[in-house]
């Protein structure tokens, strides 16, 4: 490897004017924000939707004040029907996974600090990156204005498998106009995240500092880096596939659609399509995805776990080869979400062992990580807390995964609550212990003022045992076989023990939901009230700390930035404690065992 | 805050463990030959998913209850063996995990899909359409008239499309809305869809299988105790999915005839 690459920094000028300092910005650190500004819209909006779920699951004869102004088809009286639940199943899956869980600890914060990290004046194409966040934001109104068309959001959940979401207006209400705003804004958000992958790909390998070897990047680059290149194969399918699906409902095209249907009592005018070929490619894209949306979340958590310790991992390098092993077998695994699907019951076989096999990198990662705490100095504050809350929820997500893995356990647990808890687990909610551990570490880079870390310990609290009390009582449910994407349970099987079950988790995400607007608060009210942070308020090493808090629009001002070391040089003796930031000349002594 | 952490963490750790420990969620009894496999199966995987669960947790709370608030100029220490030691027993333990797992899976799997049905199993043929399954037995003759999808017309209860005009086979056909089948004898379902996606799925049978339009399937079991099942859809049908199922209707070989010597009466 070469020890230095020439940065080749782009050059701009300052930008002037409200529209280009905030709006239609070049500045990746501006773009970063907007697409944490819009995750966070997004979440929140996922989040009334679970609770509206959630409240008609246990009570689905409850007036909910306010929800017939929403819709009045879908809430006649304030009073759920069973289709706007699918609706508000649809929604919520598609806001949470794309808007959030893509957006957040990957687009947003990648954006922000990966040209910061390695030394970069901006990303290598800063008119793509823009154009990326307004075809992203794009895609969120064309997905959003499904809420107020008349015919209503569509139900056909967020796989859209076909023919389901291909046959047009026959399939149900909300498959006629909202669910061609679905393709669309799924087709609009590839766009976007293509773009986005690519500039990733480029910063990082041609704009790295003087001395910022691939090795000394941090973890957090490097996850974001992988997760790009995982992105841009991903979402390059996913695209022609929303393509197509778009095809079959307005061009009588048959992509999807088999010869001989009959839906609504009309005979449909289809012949030659797959429904599998839309579920291979949709998951060829779909597993990735969860990859896309946990690996960045892996990186930031690694990023702050080390600076929590004050001292590096047992190794680096070992956690990047594990990530890019993930990212590797993401490919091979897709069919596992297929193994009841009619699919060649031995393709199941052949999906089930590289699935079972990235328990390997999975559980290297996680010894790793609870290894290095050994001996460890762990400074406690709110985004080392949500750091190893990530841990403890990447585990307990994880370990449900091997029941999935092996389709004779799938044959039983597939439809049930039992994969709910699960990807909620893993991708949901430890991704999200990613965010706000990242953003309660980053936020004093990023205003210049500290978060409030009392509020940010009672959130962690709050959301630790609440995320628990939510999603562990699924895989109860799941094992005894209640089947989730039901708007209510009519059959006689479900005894009054899971009705309370259901009503405790209910219960749960209503006060679990309640705690994030202390954090909502938090962010705010630090942005505007919080104590002023100084440049480098945790000790931390890396390149990010070693400019001013807020950064100027170009960075590193007119300096170029030359790194000396690894990126943890933490429990060493450095002229300003136990640390020695990267781009310091002064040679680090181990301070020994 | 450090200690409250691992504090909350065993409590979480224990308390999740324990209605799995005690049995509190129990999968409803298995009724078919071939379930006990896959609830072998599943019984070792909590096994071993249940033991990596509470190690993980518990190490995780005991090394943040030891390590948080040090002594000042308490030395750092290196876990012994460091990271090659982690990657070793990973790759031994999980390794290990995998292989039995996967060897042992794979034979739960094959006993479903990998054997042939006996040549004497009874044939039903099941449809699964917007919101509703419909059952076909053969008749007589053991022989199923062709579907028709032009011919489907739900009104005058011709729900598969059947054309006995023209097709002597379509004339004895039996259909029912329940899935009525002897026990202990092999039953092979031949499924179809008629307009969307659906689900056959019978807790107690451990078998869920998707209808998929286009692409006639075909599974096999084998019900070893007299009683009504209940047959849910599990893959999203559309607006009424949460109301569609039917029943599995289990009798002995007795009840069995008579049932089908009424029902064929009444063709």
């Amino acid at each position: 490897m070469q020890e230095t690459s020439v940065p080749q920094a782009h050059v701009h000028a300052p930008p002037e004017g409200f529209i280009r300092k905030h709006v239609f910005s070049l500045d990746h650190k501006v773009i970063g924000k907007q697409y944490y500004g819009l995750a966070l819209v997004a979440v929140f909006l996922g989040m009334a939707l679970s609770w509206l779920m959630r409240l008609h699951l246990v009570w689905p004869n409850a007036k909910v004040p306010g929800l017939e102004l929403l819709s009045k088809v879908g809430a006649p009286g304030g009073v759920m029907t069973p289709e706007y639940y699918l609706s508000l199943l649809t929604m919520h899956g598609t806001l949470m996974v794309f808007f959030v869980l893509t957006n957040a600890p990957f687009a947003a914060f990648g954006n922000y600090f990966l040209p910061i990290q390695i030394g970069a004046e901006d990303m290598a194409f800063p008119r793509f990156n823009m154009m990326s966040f307004w075809v992203t934001f794009t895609a969120f109104l064309v997905l959003i204005t499904a809420f107020i068309i008349p015919d209503g959001p569509p139900i056909a959940g967020w796989t859209s498998y076909a023919p389901l979401s291909a046959v047009g207006k026959d399939a149900g209400p909300g498959m006629q106009f909202g669910e061609s705003l679905w393709g669309l804004s799924i087709a609009l958000f590839c766009i976007g995240s293509l773009l986005g992958a690519l500039n990733f790909i480029a910063t990082t390998l041609d704009l790295r500092a003087k001395g910022m070897t691939l090795m000394r990047m941090p973890i957090s680059t490097w996850a974001w880096f992988i997760t790009s290149c995982i992105a841009l194969l991903a979402f390059a399918v996913l695209l022609p596939a929303c393509i197509l699906l778009v095809l079959d409902r307005h061009a009588g095209t048959s992509f999807f659609i088999p010869a001989g249907l009959v839906v609504s009592d009309r005979l449909q005018p289809h012949s030659g399509g797959s429904p599998l070929l839309w579920q291979h490619l949709f998951w060829f894209f779909g597993h990735p995805e969860v990859y896309i949306a946990i690996l960045p979340s892996m990186g930031i958590v690694s990023h702050i776990l080390i600076n929590s310790m004050r001292k590096p991992l047992l190794s680096a390098k070992v956690v990047i080869y594990s990530m890019m092993s993930i990212g590797f077998l993401s490919y091979m695994v897709w069919g596992h979400h297929m193994f009841v699907s009619g699919m060649n019951p031995m393709s199941s076989l052949a999906f089930s062992f590289p699935t079972l096999t990235i328990t390997i990198p999975a559980t290297v990662m996680t010894l790793i990580w609870l290894g290095s705490l050994y001996g460890a100095d762990i400074q406690i504050n709110s985004a080392s807390l949500f750091a190893l809350g990530f841990i403890s929820m990447f585990v307990s997500g994880g370990v449900s995964g091997f029941f999935l893995a092996q389709p004779s356990i799938d044959i039983y647990l597939h439809g049930t609550y039992f994969v709910v808890g699960h990807f909620h687990l893993v991708m949901g909610v430890a991704s999200l212990f990613g965010v706000f551990a990242g953003t309660y570490f980053w936020f004093p880079k990023m205003s210049g003022r500290m978060m409030n870390d009392n509020l940010g310990k009672l959130h962690f609290l709050i959301t630790f045992i609440g995320a628990y009390c939510i999603f562990m009582p699924f895989h109860y449910l799941g094992l005894v076989g209640n089947v989730r994407r039901y708007s209510s349970f009519v059959d006689d099987f479900m005894g009054p023990d899971l009705m309370s079950l259901h009503k405790f988790i209910t219960i749960s995400a209503l006060i679990t939901g309640a705690a994030q607007f202390i954090f909502l608060f938090n962010l705010i009210y630090s942005r505007f009230k919080g104590a002023p942070a100084s440049d480098n308020p945790w000790n931390a090493t890396t390149l990010e700390w070693s400019i001013p808090s807020p950064p100027p629009w170009n960075n590193f001002g007119d300096k170029h930035p030359i790194v000396y070391h690894d990126p943890y040089q933490y429990g060493v003796r450095g002229n300003k404690g136990d640390f020695v930031m990267q781009d310091s000349p002064e040679q680090s002594i181990v301070s020994g065992d | 805050m450090g200690k409250i952490f691992a504090v909350v963490l065993v409590i979480i750790a224990l308390a999740s463990a324990y209605p799995i420990i005690s049995n509190k969620y129990a999968m409803p009894e298995d009724i078919s030959t071939h379930g006990h496999l896959i609830d072998e199966q599943l019984h070792e995987t909590m096994w071993e998913a249940g033991l990596s669960f509470l190690g993980a947790q518990l190490v995780l709370a005991y090394f943040v209850w030891v390590f948080t608030n040090r002594k000042a100029g308490s030395p750092l220490k290196t876990f012994p063996g460091g990271a090659k030691v982690m990657v070793i027993a990973a790759i031994l333990f999980v390794g290990t995990e995998i292989l039995a797992l996967g060897v042992m899976g794979q034979k739960a799997w094959g006993s479903v899909y990998f054997t042939a049905p006996k040549p004497d199993a009874l044939q039903v043929q099941a449809q699964a359409g917007q919101f509703a399954y419909y059952f076909r037995y053969p008749g007589a003759d053991g022989k199923f008239g062709a579907i028709h999808p032009d011919k489907i017309d739900e009104g005058n209860q011709n729900y598969f499309g059947l054309d006995p005009a023209n097709e002597v086979e379509a004339r004895d056909d039996v259909v029912s809305g329940e899935l009525v089948v002897p026990a202990n004898r092999e039953v092979q379902l031949l499924m179809h869809a008629k307009d969307v996606g659906h689900s056959f799925y019978v807790r107690e049978l451990r078998i869920q299988q998707d209808f998929v339009p286009g692409l006639d399937l075909a599974i096999h079991f084998t019900a070893t105790k007299v009683g009504k099942y209940e047959i849910i859809c599990t893959q999203l049908c559309g607006l009424g999915h949460y109301n569609m199922k039917a029943y599995l209707n289990v009798m002995s070989p007795e009840d069995y005839d008579k049932w089908m010597k009424t029902q064929e009466a009444a063709q």
